[in-house]
């Protein structure tokens, strides 16, 4: 087991930066996800990594080592790929012992960590078989094994579970988490899915245009969003965005959207009047009046465009001014497409950005 | 599609030409199995009576075909081993890297293969007359591989294709240097597809007549020597009959023994 | 620019000096070695054999030679006539075979392997096979005498008879080379998507118009593989034809034997040579200029 440290690696591939000098540091036994959208250098940051593609600038040092210009096969790690790459002219049992064939361990030693390995992950009766022989789920188990026998200092994954069935995608998920507790090692893990990116990591690294746009725990992540990207990447249905003012009257300064003035603290002293508001659906309150009462103080006005039962919560589609929201309610939430409702965000989680340049400011 | 006229027009087409396709070789099995004195007699009845192996055996045995059938077999093993040898390196740089010039070589290799190049065995016979290999089976396996090699190329690009980048990544994360992940993954996975490259150069070699014929004197391939007699020597017709159905019989079987991969072999890889 | 780009300018490039990858290269050079010894160079030979003399100077008098030659003219008239006449048959004969093919009828894996074991069949063993049809002692005779047409048996293969010496060849030509036109036939429609069909279905066009206005337009890639490649070995035919008429019917490919392999008159052989490359080619061009794909008809898809 060991630490990584990415030193400004840069990837390019002709004249397209696919890596942008990106620095990155993993403690020893962190689970660290790359979360980004296809092509956002994540998966080229991964092979890095692993070696199987050449640095164009920068430093990886594994454990202390600068590993930059060895191969593949002499950094300590193991992989898992997207598409398993499990072999398929050899067993199971071949498959998990190959590596440890490599390094030449004694054949009694062999059977011992194969067992192990595959007990670990519960393929103990399929170690005779092909792959041929096997679903798409006991071939990812397959594959982790082979790269965890090896006693890797680092495991890499890429979108080790994209090519996998819902229900089987959310099992393994829970056995990759489990198995991360058990082995402790160092694990780098790529995916789109931000689900998974959430459920994970102990930190995630959200990348996108080949740089790390956020390096942080799930939850400030998840609720604190660097940039107008991050929040509208995580999550879903993803934050909503709409257009604010803020006014100065009487020396305070507060802030409007819809020419509503919201209930916030967090009114940055200085700078520029427009802003992004960002707010979780989840933290929108809907509110229908009684027909005698009059318009609740604080309160925004929406329409309902659509209405979707979604199992354990209603999706409102609301427009409010020129911007259009998702909010949640609970079921038994009593609403109409084209009604009228109020929505009443949660001060505390609002989130304000730079409507040019996206990036969360500071309150 | 399935009014019963359109079916009994489907049924007499493919019975008529299976027939055109499959009857001359009939015939000429039933030439091969009838005796000599009767293939001269008339007349005489179209099935043999009795069947005999004499036509046969006198073809097997007439001077030089065992030899040249040997010789033969071996010009087809050396053009084998040299095409699979030199293609299969070039079939996996065209399947794994993107590099400069590969359009240029791509075309290169397209070119050569529309090309007439058993008609290179002419200017070929005076260079080989220098380098000593004029009527050697060395010197008929370079042209024989100078044939198949476009298409050895082409095939083991594909059989490459086919064989994912990502096991050899995998082998290379596992321990392996770049050779041993070749080795140890891509060529064991790749190796049916490098026996289809190498069936199809052998029925190219066995076939091959022109050139054989031009490039040897004494040591001649099997059809080289039939050529010859027939050409040049104006066999007899029990020879002719018994040495085309023994030239046959292997195409025969090879067809047979690879008939799901032909359309792959010959309709994909020879355009 | 994208905010990646502008952060690269930003920041110095420590960029490391990549060496080229010279795998490929190494890899390729086997065979771009090869073929330059034995296909580039022997080209370029038969050029200098045909056109260099003695001492050294160029000289026309190989080709002369050749053109003088009695049989010259009736070799060159012989190739183009029988390429004319062979390869049309062919062509719509493997259509055929492979339409039938593609109706994907039971039974129809065999009809391809009955269809495609001429490809394992050398022009030296089509031309035996078919000799013993059409010769003295032949088949053919031994039917029509079984039919009690005939009491003597027929020399069908003598220059008394060159419309059976040149249907002989045909037939021959035609049951042995088809094989390789149907298989790339066959190949190219099985990569017609199967929507193009569907969509002609709901317009309700007739099989026919199916045929002429879906089929064939997308078939043209491989109509044009298979034409090029018929012809160049068409223009290579030479076994065949000795087996059936000997130098009764010359051809250029025989030619080129007969010069080299009687005469030993490598000059004259290599013209020949030189002259069968030079027409290949141009008909090559010829059809690829014939049945080029044009552009609007590809995108209308």
């Amino acid at each position: 087991m060991a630490d990584i440290q990415l030193e400004r690696v840069r990837k390019m591939f002709g004249k397209v930066l696919a890596v942008a000098d990106v620095s990155l540091h993993i403690k020893e036994g962190e689970f660290m996800v790359l979360l980004g959208p296809s092509g956002c250098g994540k998966t080229t940051l991964l092979r890095c990594l692993a070696g199987l593609e050449r640095v164009d600038g920068g430093q990886v040092i594994i454990g202390g080592d600068d590993v930059t210009d060895h191969p593949p096969g002499k950094r300590g790690i193991g992989m898992v790929f997207q598409s398993y790459a499990v072999f398929p002219h050899m067993t199971v049992f071949d498959n998990i012992a190959f590596g440890l064939q490599m390094q030449r361990v004694s054949s009694a030693e062999i059977q011992r960590r194969v067992g192990e390995g595959a007990e670990l992950l519960q393929i103990q009766q399929l170690l005779a078989r092909y792959p041929a022989q096997l679903s798409g789920g006991q071939r990812q188990r397959v594959a982790v094994a082979r790269a965890i026998v090896m006693r890797p200092r680092v495991l890499l994954m890429d979108e080790p579970l994209s090519n996998l069935d819902a229900l089987l995608r959310l099992q393994m998920r829970g056995e990759l988490k489990r198995l991360h507790h058990e082995v402790r090692s160092t694990t780098v893990y790529v995916t789109h899915d931000q689900v998974e990116a959430l459920s994970l990591g102990d930190r995630i690294a959200v990348m996108k245009d080949g740089t790390i746009v956020q390096l942080d725990i799930p939850d400030r992540v998840y609720d604190l969003p660097a940039t107008r990207f991050v929040g509208s990447f995580i999550g879903s249905p993803p934050m909503n965005f709409l257009e604010g003012t803020i006014r100065s009257s009487n020396g305070a300064r507060a802030l409007e959207t819809a020419g509503v003035r919201l209930e916030f603290h967090g009114v940055p002293a200085r700078g520029r009047d427009a802003v992004l508001i960002g707010i979780r659906p989840e933290h929108i309150a809907v509110e229908r009046v009684a027909v005698a009462g009059g318009i609740p103080a604080g309160a925004i006005p929406a329409a309902v465009v659509v209405v979707e039962p979604i199992g354990p919560q209603k999706l409102l589609t609301v427009q409010v001014g020129p911007s259009t929201l998702k909010v949640t309610t609970p079921v038994d939430f009593a609403v109409d497409q084209g009604q009228r409702v109020w929505l009443r965000f949660d001060p505390s989680r609002i989130r304000l950005m730079d409507p040019q340049t996206g990036d969360a400011i500071a309150s | 599609m399935t009014t019963p006229g359109r079916k009994a027009l489907l049924t007499v087409l493919v019975v008529l030409i299976s027939a055109w396709v499959l009857f001359p070789i009939i015939l000429i099995a039933l030439a091969s199995f009838t005796t000599r004195t009767q293939l001269y007699a008339w007349p005489r009845s179209l099935v043999p009576s009795p069947f005999s192996a004499e036509t046969m055996r006198f073809f097997v045995q007439a001077q030089d075909v065992l030899q040249s059938l040997l010789n033969s077999l071996l010009v087809a093993a050396m053009t084998i081993v040299l095409a699979v040898l030199i293609g299969a390196p070039a079939g996996y740089a065209l399947s794994r890297f993107r590099f400069g010039g590969k359009e240029v070589f791509r075309l290169g290799i397209l070119g050569t293969k529309m090309f007439p190049a058993t008609i290179l065995a002419v200017p070929l016979a005076v260079s080989f007359i220098n380098w000593n290999l004029y009527d050697t089976l060395l010197g008929v396996a370079l042209v024989h591989t100078t044939l198949a090699l476009p298409f050895a190329v082409v095939i083991t690009t594909s059989v490459f294709v086919g064989v994912p980048f990502e096991l050899e990544e995998a082998a290379m994360t596992l321990g392996c240097s770049r050779a041993q992940a070749f080795r140890k993954v891509a060529m064991p996975i790749a190796l049916p597809g490098l026996a289809a490259a190498a069936i199809f150069t052998f029925v190219l070699s066995w076939n091959e007549v022109f050139a054989a014929t031009i490039l040897t004197l004494r040591n001649r391939t099997l059809p080289a020597l039939v050529m010859n007699a027939v050409g040049l020597a104006g066999a007899p017709i029990d020879y002719r009959f018994a040495g085309g159905f023994f030239m046959i019989i292997p195409a025969l079987i090879i067809i047979f023994v690879i008939r799901r991969y032909l359309l792959t072999l010959w309709g994909v890889t020879v355009r | 620019m994208t905010v990646a780009e502008q952060r690269l300018e930003q920041t110095l490039p420590p960029v490391r000096r990549q060496a080229v990858d010279w795998l490929p290269y190494v890899l390729l050079l086997p065979t771009v070695v090869f073929l330059a010894v034995f296909f580039v160079y022997p080209m370029l030979q038969a050029f200098v054999l045909s056109f260099r003399s003695p001492e050294g100077a160029i000289t026309l008098r190989y080709f002369q030679a050749m053109l003088k030659d009695t049989y010259f003219a009736g070799a060159l008239r012989n190739s183009f006539l029988l390429t004319a006449i062979i390869i049309p048959l062919q062509v719509v004969l493997a259509l055929v075979i492979a339409l039938l093919i593609n109706t994907r009828f039971q039974g129809h894996p065999w009809f391809l392997f009955i269809c495609a074991i001429p490809l394992g069949i050398s022009d030296l063993g089509a031309g035996l096979i078919w000799s013993s049809f059409f010769t003295e002692r032949g088949y053919l005779n031994l039917i029509l005498q079984n039919l009690g047409l005939i009491n003597e048996p027929i020399t069908f293969l003598s220059f008394e008879r060159p419309a059976w010496l040149y249907g002989a060849i045909v037939a021959t030509e035609v049951w042995r080379a088809t094989a390789i036109v149907m298989v790339i036939l066959v190949a190219g429609l099985q990569l017609i998507p199967k929507d193009y069909f569907e969509t002609a279905d709901v317009f309700g066009a007739s099989s026919w118009r199916k045929l002429r206005y879906v089929t064939l337009p997308l078939l043209r890639p491989a109509l044009q593989t298979a034409l090029i490649i018929r012809t160049i070995l068409a223009f290579q035919l030479f076994a065949t034809v000795i087996v059936m008429a000997g130098r009764i019917v010359p051809v250029l490919a025989g030619e080129a034997y007969f010069q080299y392999g009687l005469l030993r008159n490598v000059n004259i052989a290599s013209a020949y040579a030189v002259l069968i490359m030079t027409l290949s080619m141009t008909i090559t061009i010829f059809y690829l200029w014939l049945l080029r794909t044009k552009e609007e008809e590809l995108g209308r898809g």
